[in-house]
C-alpha cells in the first residue's frame, strides 16, 4: 500500500503520471483548479503501490510526497 | 611596503596599486597600450593564491568579473577602446546587478582599431555607455602615474562601499609613460560584503543577484535606487583640480593626460598676465555639473581642450545651460597627436584676445 | 508503518513556482539538480548560474544562491566565481541555445582550462523563451518560426552535436547525454548529474551533461507526442550516452 500527497493547484495537467502509473491510480479530475488547468486525482478504487513514478515525472513538483 | 619613490610605468603602477588594494580576482585579454597590467597579474596573482585568468575574450573577461564581484571579492579587468566596447554587454548587467568591480581602460586612437596613441575619444563610450538600459559607470580619470596608483584605490573603495562598476579612464600616454611615483598603503577601510554576496545559502535564506525583474513597479524602484546612488557618489566621492580659477576670466577645461599640458600653459599664460584659469573634472561620471555651473557665473568665456573631436564638451555645455551666458570654445586633436604647451597656449592666448574683442569662432580641432 | 519514499528536495524552495510550460520536462531536470545537491549534501556550499532563456527564473524554485548571467555567458560567470571561491559548488544550468550558439566560446574555453565547474544543458533543439526559432540543435527537417519549410542544411546548416564536440577537450572529466522520456531514463539522468558535479567535487574538470528536453508549447505537441520525439528523431541524431567518464576512471 502506498499515498501520495498531490498539490492539485501546482498540477500543469500534463498527465505524464497518469502514463506512468501502473496501478492507474492518477486521472484527470472534472473540476479546474487555482490556474486554470484540470489537474490529476486520484481515483481511491485503485491501490497505489507507492512506486513514486509518479512524483519522478512530474515537471511541476506537484506531486509533493509519497509514502509507502 | 613601498614607501619610496620609484620609477614606475603607468600600467604597472595601475596594476601594483591594484594587488596592493586587496583586488582577489582579476580577469583579461591583451591589448595594446595596456598589455603590462594583464603580465604583471598574470604572474604576481598566482603567487598571492589570488585568482588571474587569461579570458578567451573581452566578453568573457567581464563576465568572469560579474560572477567574481557577486562573491563580494575585489574583482577587476583592465583593457582599451575597441576592446571595452566587447564589455559594455556585462558592464550593464554588473551595473544592474550592483555588483562592485573596477575596469581599467586605457584609451587608444580610435575608431575602430585606430591605434594605440594617446587619445581621449572613449570619454563617450565610458560615460556615456555602450551598453543598455539606465546606468552609469562611475569614473576617474588620473593625468599623473601617482594617480594611477592613488585613483586605483578610490575605483575600488567606491565600488565596494556603492556596490558599482567603477571606471579608471587612462590613455596611452599614461599607460606607457615612466615617472616617480609612490605605491603606498591602500587608504581606505574594509568594507564588508557579507550582507549580500553569495557564498552558499547556508543558515540563510537564498539569495539571487540578478538585472531582471518582472515586477513593473519593482523595477522601476530599484532603477531609481541606483540613481540615488549615483547622486550620493557625486556628493561624497567627487574629485576635481580647480586652478588658478579666482580672478580667472577664461577657464581651461581639460581631463585625464591633456589637463597636465594644458596646466602648463594655464601657467605660462598666468606669467604673461593673461586672467585664465584650469578646472580638471577627476570625476568624469556623473560629472560636477554643479561646480562647472558655479564657474561659469564668474567668469567670461570657457575653453574646452580634449585629445578627441569635443566629447566632454557636451557636459560643459549642459552643466552651464541655464546658469551662464557665456561661450565656450573648444581645442581638440582626435587620433593620437599630442598637443604641446605652445599649442595650447597659442590657443589661449587666441580665445582670450577674441573674448576681450567679444568676438568667438567655432570649435577648432 | 508507512515510510516516506518521496518527497521534495530541500535545494528547491518551500514556496517554489514553476514557471514552464505544461509538460516541459525543464521542471524535471531542474529536480534532479535539486536531489542530486541534495544527496551530495554541498546544498549549502553551492552557487548556481541562472542563464538567459527559460531557466533564467531558477530563482523562483532553486533553494540555493544564485547568479544571473548574460545570454551566453554563464560558463564565464561561473568560471569567475570558482576561481574567487574554489571551496565552492558551482554550476551552470543552460539552455542549448545560451551553451552551444551564442555562448559556445565561452563554452569550449571554461572546459578548455578544465573548470571545476558543472554544466546542465537543456537540449530542445530550439529557442523556447523567444517563441520556438531555429537554434543550433535544430534538426534537419524540423519546422520552426525561422525555419517554416523545415530545416534546410543548404541554408541554414546543421544541428551541433554538443556532447561529442565538448568530449574531444581535455579540460571535461565528464560528459553524457540523457533523456527524461520515462522513469528509468530519469534515474539514469540523476545518475549522469551527479557524476558531472563528482567531476568538480573530485577536481577532475569540468563537468557536462546534455539533457534531450521536450518543448511541446513550440514543438506543437502533447507532453506525450513531445517525449516520442525525444526517443525518435532526436536520440537518432544525439545519441544519449556516456561520452566521457574520467570520474569512473578516477575511483
Amino acid at each position: 500500500m502506498g499515498r501520495i500527497v498531490l498539490n492539485r493547484d501546482k498540477c500543469k495537467a500534463c498527465y505524464l503520471c497518469v502514463d506512468v502509473c501502473p496501478n492507474k491510480v492518477l486521472q484527470a479530475d472534472e473540476t479546474v483548479n487555482n490556474i486554470g488547468y484540470y489537474p490529476v486525482k486520484t481515483d481511491n478504487s485503485k491501490t497505489c503501490i507507492g512506486c513514486a513514478m509518479c512524483a519522478r515525472v512530474c515537471p511541476d513538483m506537484a506531486i509533493e510526497k509519497v509514502y509507502r | 611596503m613601498k614607501k619610496e619613490k620609484e620609477l614606475l610605468k603607468g600600467n604597472y603602477a595601475i596594476a601594483q596599486a591594484a594587488v596592493e588594494a586587496g583586488c582577489q580576482s582579476y580577469f583579461g585579454y591583451p591589448i595594446t597600450p595596456q598589455s603590462e597590467i594583464g603580465e604583471y597579474m598574470s604572474t604576481i596573482m598566482p603567487e598571492k593564491g589570488r585568482a588571474y585568468v587569461a579570458a578567451e575574450s573581452e566578453v568573457a573577461a567581464i563576465s568572469m568579473v560579474l560572477g567574481a564581484g557577486s562573491t563580494g571579492v575585489k574583482a577587476m579587468t583592465s583593457s582599451s577602446s575597441c576592446a571595452v566596447a566587447l564589455m559594455q554587454e556585462g558592464l550593464s548587467f554588473i551595473a544592474g546587478d550592483e555588483i562592485p568591480c573596477v575596469l581599467v581602460s586605457v584609451m587608444r586612437a580610435g575608431p575602430g582599431l585606430g591605434y594605440i596613441y594617446a587619445s581621449q575619444g572613449d570619454y563617450y563610450q565610458t560615460t556615456k555607455g555602450g551598453g543598455n538600459g539606465d546606468y552609469k559607470i562611475v569614473t576617474y580619470a588620473p593625468s599623473s602615474v601617482q594617480e594611477c596608483i592613488d585613483l586605483t584605490y578610490k575605483c575600488f573603495h567606491v565600488s565596494q562601499k556603492y556596490r558599482t562598476p567603477v571606471c579608471l579612464l587612462a590613455d596611452g600616454m599614461l599607460g606607457q609613460m615612466m615617472e616617480p611615483a609612490v605605491v603606498g598603503e591602500y587608504p581606505y577601510e574594509e568594507i564588508d560584503q557579507s550582507s549580500w554576496a553569495l557564498d552558499g545559502a547556508k543558515d540563510r535564506e537564498p539569495r539571487f543577484i540578478a538585472s531582471i525583474e518582472r515586477d513593473q513597479e519593482t523595477l522601476r524602484k530599484r532603477v531609481v535606487k541606483i540613481f540615488e546612488k549615483y547622486k550620493k557618489i557625486l556628493d561624497n566621492e567627487n574629485v576635481f583640480e580647480k586652478y588658478e580659477i579666482e580672478g580667472a576670466k577664461l577657464v581651461i577645461t581639460a581631463f585625464g593626460s591633456i589637463a597636465r599640458i594644458a596646466k602648463a600653459a594655464v601657467k605660462k599664460a598666468r606669467k604673461n598676465g593673461l586672467k585664465v584659469g584650469l578646472f580638471r573634472p577627476v570625476m568624469l561620471n556623473p560629472f560636477p555639473e554643479k561646480i562647472v555651473a558655479e564657474i561659469a557665473q564668474k567668469v567670461d568665456g570657457i575653453l574646452d581642450i580634449e585629445l578627441n573631436c569635443g566629447q566632454m564638451l557636451q557636459d560643459i555645455k549642459a552643466s552651464i545651460a541655464g546658469a551662464a551666458n557665456i561661450p565656450v570654445e573648444f581645442f581638440g586633436r582626435p587620433a593620437g597627436v599630442m598637443m604641446t604647451v605652445e599649442e595650447i597656449y597659442k590657443q589661449i592666448e587666441n580665445v582670450y584676445r577674441k573674448m576681450e574683442e567679444k568676438q568667438y569662432g567655432t570649435a577648432c580641432i | 508503518m508507512e515510510q516516506l519514499v518521496y518527497k521534495k528536495p530541500d535545494s528547491i524552495k518551500e514556496d517554489f513556482k514553476i514557471s514552464f510550460c505544461p509538460g516541459c520536462d525543464h521542471g524535471v531536470a531542474v529536480k534532479l539538480v535539486a536531489e542530486v545537491l541534495d544527496e551530495l549534501g554541498v546544498r549549502e556550499k553551492t552557487i548556481g548560474i541562472a542563464s538567459v532563456g527559460c531557466s533564467v527564473f531558477s530563482y523562483d524554485f532553486f533553494n540555493l544562491d544564485i547568479v544571473e548571467a548574460q545570454h551566453g555567458r554563464s560558463m564565464a560567470v561561473a568560471t569567475g566565481v570558482k576561481r574567487s571561491k574554489p571551496d565552492k559548488v558551482v554550476f551552470t544550468y543552460q539552455g542549448d541555445g545560451d551553451l552551444a550558439s551564442i555562448g559556445i566560446a565561452e563554452t569550449i574555453h571554461a572546459m578548455a582550462r578544465g573548470e571545476k565547474i558543472t554544466a546542465i544543458c537543456i537540449n530542445n533543439t530550439t529557442y523556447g523563451m523567444t517563441g520556438g526559432q531555429a537554434g543550433p540543435t535544430t534538426l534537419i527537417g524540423q519546422v520552426t518560426t525561422t525555419t517554416t519549410k523545415g530545416r534546410c542544411a543548404e541554408l541554414s546548416g546543421f544541428p551541433l552535436k554538443i556532447s561529442e564536440l565538448l568530449k574531444e577537450i581535455d579540460g571535461t572529466a565528464y560528459v553524457a547525454r540523457v533523456t527524461l522520456d520515462n522513469p528509468k531514463a530519469i534515474m539514469n539522468a540523476k545518475k549522469c548529474i551527479k557524476k558531472a558535479f563528482e567531476a568538480q567535487i573530485k577536481g577532475l574538470g569540468t563537468g557536462f551533461v546534455e539533457i534531450l528536453a521536450t518543448c511541446p508549447t513550440n514543438w506543437k505537441m502533447t507532453p506525450q507526442q513531445a517525449h516520442e520525439r525525444v526517443r525518435g528523431e532526436m536520440s537518432e541524431v544525439f545519441v544519449p550516452g556516456v561520452y566521457k567518464d574520467k570520474v569512473s576512471e578516477a575511483l
